[in-house]
């Protein structure tokens, strides 16, 4: 394959969402040549469907709030699990992140002295949202992309060509990560539009690839969420962390069957809207859990009085972390309290002016005025849960982002251990942003030490992109030779991908038991054997049946993942709930499932075979540890482990 | 019939446009289905009937002052010697000589022409009507280069707010012609139909007038911190909100200015009688 | 549509750069479908290589842009049940643009001429956190920060789409939208106003407002844009009065 398109750079980035532009810009002003690879059109990334806001301890609304509050409601919202130094990290520097985008461009709305205005949301003791509207993560993507343009005007300016340190490769698709010596070497891929080929070589890769939604029917992300850098990162060798917990986000349209799964933002809930069921009764009030009784208001009356008065009332437990609401709103439903295609109504339209419903949601009004034939301002919405984030990932080093491949970075959504076991809304775009730049030093550090070392750079062999290249066109090989030998006409992609949605969604879903994993490990297991006999028709240029029959790979990788994860998590926390073990177990909180790719039994080189093991997450630092207060802290840890809190527990 | 219009309308041209080398080999220029050609087509004739009513009254220079008070905003100032033919009609004094070729109102008629024509809605009307560029959206307009409004003689369109500035002092002679129609000069105050025209007439030809682009340009427009002048962001705000009934209200005055004038002619010509509800 | 599922015929264009054609497809429609749907059901049963753009489905990321009828539309929010049962239904890829296959068009002139306007420019000496901004200040810009680059309004422009000579000295709708954002931005701090006559084309635009017409956010790009820039234009360029005000209050500076 020597005649297959090559570029070089120092670091490349796979995926242009928030973390993969954060990463591109951090690396290009450390003086780096950035080639940024992305499935989609450069802009586009899932970035943009985010709505509510970035969550960051400014104090611009609540003085009080400080990085202290926001660390203290990240690890509550993650049940303890969280990565607590990617926690701690996330707190201090999101601030800071968001300051920067204003010196990009970026509009936030703004208070009454002109700071940027910050939104209540779910999990979050103060308003600490920077939003615009409730199209946040359109301010955010947009204000990298033009920031990426900017730095290409100065090169442009500096050298006389736009993309001499910072190129975007819009429409290429990643399949293979290349190795050396079992460091990062660079990547192999191919053009969607053409279906050519395209090796990447680069001493960094900067894994940002975003989530694994597209795995699951009912799902609020788009189809580039096929858990492409969670599977490369396991074929390269790296590990998975915590890949049970995915969240349901609570509110997703459910009527018609065309948008259902697209999301509600929460921002509906931080704003007034209430979740009702048939009966018309706010039944958030009655699954209010143990952990969190007596931070959530218990009548109607302090509830809404909260919104104008919330240092002395308790706010709504329609704003609990997403898990519970998600829950509560699958048992109503299974209750028969649910609406009339099988949600609940989450009710505005009675709490607030029109105008106003239209001033602050303009484009959830705008959503269900076009998609739906629902006026939001003047009835309610209907509304279940969808499957909206993986707080799992790879497991990367909090402060730089590495994973255990030399070279590899990863950050975003695709990186694991920043939320625990349940993310809170608003902080998956600070996530970007804090962990992308780092993600971004690390790269750079990592390629300014290989030349320090006098190190030589990682070489891209050649049988090992003849191998991609072979794997990519397996599934036109395969049409071309007609019916297979067992005399079975081959598979098709889309009735696959299919398969896998209904499978995880049915079985890998909210609820979860034993029985219901092991039939999906047995499913999945099925659908990896028809994988290999996928058949594409057409040509390679621009070929959707193509391009997703390589994405299941992917996604039968990651789906494995979950599934073989959550049967091993024997308790119910956050994002992943058991049937039959309902309640958290303390002596679950400290330990961590890993995701890897396994060495023994009969090797598959289209999906690859996962195993989970074990491990065991580092005591939190004292003086985080001090932070909480005891009483809190008896809800999730053993007694033993409470000994090192300073205020003691018996030993 | 529909066929037919849209053949002329959108002629096929060779590799230009939409048939550039390249681009998606659609055949016809447009597939749009729907009766596109309907709006330039009502557009055209609405101007037309305009254009050719105004014209033959500018120059009628005839029936043009009603019940010695009402004064037709055709002829508004009128400021010709001929307006000496009907007592009390110059209310700004004579002086431009009576000539046939020259309206009475020759002093602002230009500048309320220029106003339209220069104005971003009409713009857009005749841009797309009569010069079918384009005559609808996606569909090819018929001319093989283009350059917009960066050559003379449409790089005048700039002027358009000095016609604006015209247009507010012709706005208060005009409210000025409304008010001092109250007065009949043998039966003092009156109120009669006429007056109710002349008043709604005005109060429509001030709405399109505020509402004007250029107008909410120079209130505050132009601005970069409305913060710092709250008079003028208030103004803003309100000029915006007429704004966007800019062409709404291009299109009724058009019809409040044929309607006021007839009236006046025919009351004049002895045609109607104006009905006094005061006085 | 009728009935909550229905059979009907649709056009859809196929074809590279070379040639193409529209090849009917009889296929089912839901209740509450778009016609995205439509045609992501003729992908999964009869045409698996048929190219499409898309990503969020939600109206949100500006992906699915094609035409409808000879309309430039979102796929993804047009609903199928605004064509009557006996309308014809004509998919056809972005006419402006360089066709790929399909419905997928190269739409790389829009990300050229992105480039070509220059970026936000911060005042000196102000540090991150220490910006202050009044709402009423940056709404005006917020509006244009809507845009999804769903480049419909760069599709429908006859500026280029029925001259391509033209591609050259014109930004387009979206980016003179672009310049305005920043023109209006209250801490911007260069001067865009001969840029965006001179250098992006703006007097080439004459206001025929299709780009405001097809905007899927309900931007008004003439109006609040477009126009305001023309004006700031003829400020500088077309406005003796303004020179005369700006030349004494020099002289009294």
């Amino acid at each position: 394959m020597t005649d297959t398109e090559r570029h070089e750079a120092d670091v490349l980035v796979i995926g242009a969402g928030g973390a993969g532009l954060r990463a591109a810009i951090e690396a290009r002003e450390r003086g780096l040549r950035v080639a940024i690879v992305c499935k989609s059109l450069f802009g586009k990334a899932h970035t943009v469907m985010a709505e509510g806001g970035c969550a960051a301890a400014m104090g611009n609304v609540a003085e009080k709030d400080s990085w202290q509050v926001h660390f203290r409601d990240t690890m509550r919202g993650g049940k303890f699990l969280n990565s607590w130094r990617m926690a701690e990290l996330h707190a201090q520097e999101a601030p800071d992140r968001v300051w920067e985008l204003e010196t990009w461009g970026a509009l936030f709305d703004r208070t009454a002295d002109g700071r940027i205005h910050q939104r209540n949301f779910g999990g979050h003791t103060y308003p600490r949202l920077a939003h615009v509207g409730d199209r946040t993560g359109l301010e955010l993507i947009r204000t990298l992309q033009q920031r990426i343009v900017a730095l290409q005007q100065a090169d442009h300016a500096e050298t006389g060509d736009h993309e001499s340190r910072l190129r975007v490769f819009a429409e290429c698709t990643v399949t293979e990560l290349l190795t050396d010596g079992g460091a990062v070497a660079g990547a192999f891929g191919y053009w969607r539009e053409s279906g050519r080929f395209v090796v990447f070589t680069a001493p960094a890769v900067v894994l940002a690839t975003g989530g694994i939604g597209k795995s699951f029917q009912v799902t609020s992300n788009s189809w580039e969420y096929t858990g492409d850098g969670q599977a490369l990162a396991l074929r390269a060798g790296a590990d998975l962390v915590d890949m049970e917990f995915v969240q349901f986000h609570p509110t997703g349209m459910v009527w018609p069957p065309s948008v259902k799964g697209i999301l509600v933002t929460e921002g509906v809930r931080g704003d007034g809207g209430v979740l009702r069921n048939s009966r018309g009764e706010r039944f958030m009030f009655g699954y209010v859990p143990d952990v969190f009784k007596g931070q959530y208001a218990q009548t109607e009356d302090e509830a809404d009085r909260w919104y104008d008065d919330q240092d002395a009332n308790r706010r709504t437990p329609d704003l609990l972390p997403r898990d519970e609401v998600a829950r509560a709103i699958n048992t109503e439903v299974k209750e028969g309290r649910g609406s009339k295609h099988g949600g609940v109504l989450l009710d505005i339209a009675s709490r607030l002016p029109a105008e106003e419903i239209k001033r602050r949601l303009p484009s959830m009004y705008h959503q269900f005025k076009e998609l739906a034939d629902v006026d939001i301002t003047a009835e309610p919405m209907e509304v279940g849960p969808t499957c909206h984030y993986v707080m799992g990932g790879i497991d990367v080093d909090p402060d730089t982002g590495a994973t255990a491949v030399p070279g590899l970075f990863a950050a975003g959504e695709c990186a694991g251990g920043m939320h625990g076991s349940n993310r809170l809304g608003g902080n998956s775009l600070s996530d970007l942003l804090v962990f992308g730049r780092r993600a971004g030093i690390g790269a750079a550090d990592h390629v300014g030490g290989l030349a320090a070392r006098g190190g030589r750079r990682p070489a891209v062999h050649d049988e090992d992109v003849d191998a991609a290249a072979e794997l990519a066109l397996a599934p036109f090989a395969r049409a071309a030779g007609g019916v297979d030998e067992d005399g079975a006409a081959g598979e098709n992609p889309y009735a696959l991908h299919a398969d896998l949605q209904r499978t995880m969604n049915d079985l890998v879903g909210i609820i979860r038991t034993e029985a219901e994993m092991t039939a999906a490990l047995d499913r999945l297991a099925g659908l990896r054997a028809r994988l290999r006999d996928v058949v594409v028709e057409g040509h390679r240029q621009y070929n959707p049946g193509w391009h997703l029959a390589l994405d299941l790979r992917n996604m039968l990788m990651v789906g494995e993942a979950v599934a073989s994860s959550a049967l091993r998590r024997t308790e119910s926390r956050g994002g992943h709930t058991r049937d039959d073990y309902p309640t958290l177990d303390a002596r679950w909180r400290h330990r961590v499932l890993v995701t890897h790719t396994r060495t023994d039994g009969p090797a598959d080189p289209v999906v690859p075979r996962v195993a989970v093991d074990v491990a065991e997450r580092d005591p939190m630092r004292p003086d985080l540890f001090a932070l909480f207060e005891l009483e809190e802290l008896e809800k999730y840890y053993t007694p033993a482990e409470l000994t090192a809190h300073p205020e003691g527990g018996t030993p | 019939m529909t066929h037919l219009v849209r053949r002329i309308l959108a002629p096929e041209f060779g590799a230009h446009g939409v048939h550039s080398r390249g681009r998606a080999a659609i055949g016809s220029g447009t597939v749009r289905l729907d009766n596109w050609w309907r709006a330039p087509a009502a557009t055209t004739a609405g101007l037309l009937v305009f254009l050719l009513y105004g014209g033959f009254r500018a120059f009628q220079q005839q029936y043009f002052f009603a019940d010695e008070r009402y004064l037709t905003p055709f002829y508004s100032p009128c400021v010709s010697l001929g307006c000496a033919s009907e007592p009390g009609s110059a209310h700004f004094g004579m002086f431009l000589p009576d000539n046939p070729l020259i309206p009475y109102a020759a002093l602002s008629l230009p500048f309320l022409l220029g106003f339209r024509l220069t104005c971003y809605y009409y713009r857009k009307a005749y841009y797309r009507s009569i010069w079918l560029a384009p005559a609808a959206c996606a569909v090819p307009e018929p001319h093989a280069t283009y350059t917009g409004e960066t050559r003379l003689p449409l790089i005048l369109q700039n002027v358009h707010r000095y016609f604006f500035y015209v247009a507010l002092l012709v706005s208060l002679v005009n409210t000025y012609d409304a008010i001092v129609a109250f007065k009949h000069p043998t039966d003092g105050f009156v109120v009669g139909v006429g007056n109710i025209v002349l008043l709604v007439n005005v109060a429509l030809l001030w709405c399109y007038t505020v509402s004007c682009h250029s107008c909410r340009h120079v209130t505050g427009g132009r601005l970069k911190h409305f913060s710092k002048h709250p008079v003028r962001y208030w103004l803003w705000t309100k000029v915006s909100a007429l704004n966007t009934r800019h062409m709404l209200f291009a299109w009724v005055t058009l019809g409040t200015l044929v309607l006021t004038d007839l009236y006046i002619a025919l009351v004049a010509a002895g045609t109607v009688t104006d009905l006094r509800l005061v006085g | 549509m009728t009935g909550p599922s229905d059979s009907r015929v649709v056009r859809v264009w196929r074809g590279d750069a070379d040639d193409g054609e529209l090849v009917d497809f009889q296929v089912e429609a839901h209740e509450g479908e778009v016609v995205l749907d439509v045609l992501h059901r003729i992908q999964a049963t009869q045409a698996p290589d048929l190219a499409i753009r898309w990503n969020c489905k939600a109206g949100k990321c500006g992906s699915c842009s094609a035409e409808i009828n000879g309309r430039p539309r979102l796929l993804c929010m047009t609903r199928m049940s605004v064509f009557t049962q006996y309308d014809e239904i004509v998919i056809t890829p972005l006419r402006t643009f360089p066709v790929i296959r399909d419905l997928v068009t190269d739409v790389s002139f829009n990300y050229t001429k992105a480039r070509e306007i220059p970026a936000f420019v911060p005042p000196p000496g102000l540090g991150p956190g220490e910006y202050r901004m009044a709402q009423a200040d940056v709404e005006r810009s917020q509006e244009f920060r809507k845009c999804i680059e769903c480049f419909l309004c760069q599709d429908v422009c006859h500026v280029v789409r029925d001259h391509e000579e033209n591609k050259s000295a014109f930004a387009g709708p979206r980016h003179l939208m672009r310049v305005a954002e920043l023109e209006m931005h209250p801490l911007d701090t260069a001067d865009r106003v001969p840029a965006v006559q001179d250098q992006h084309g703006l007097g080439l635009c004459n206001i025929t407002k299709c780009c405001t017409e097809v905007c899927p956010e309900g931007i008004k790009i003439t109006d609040n844009a477009l126009i305001p820039m023309k004006e700031r234009v003829a400020d500088r360029r077309y406005d003796p009065l303004v020179w005369l005000g700006r030349t004494i209050s020099r002289r009294r500076d």
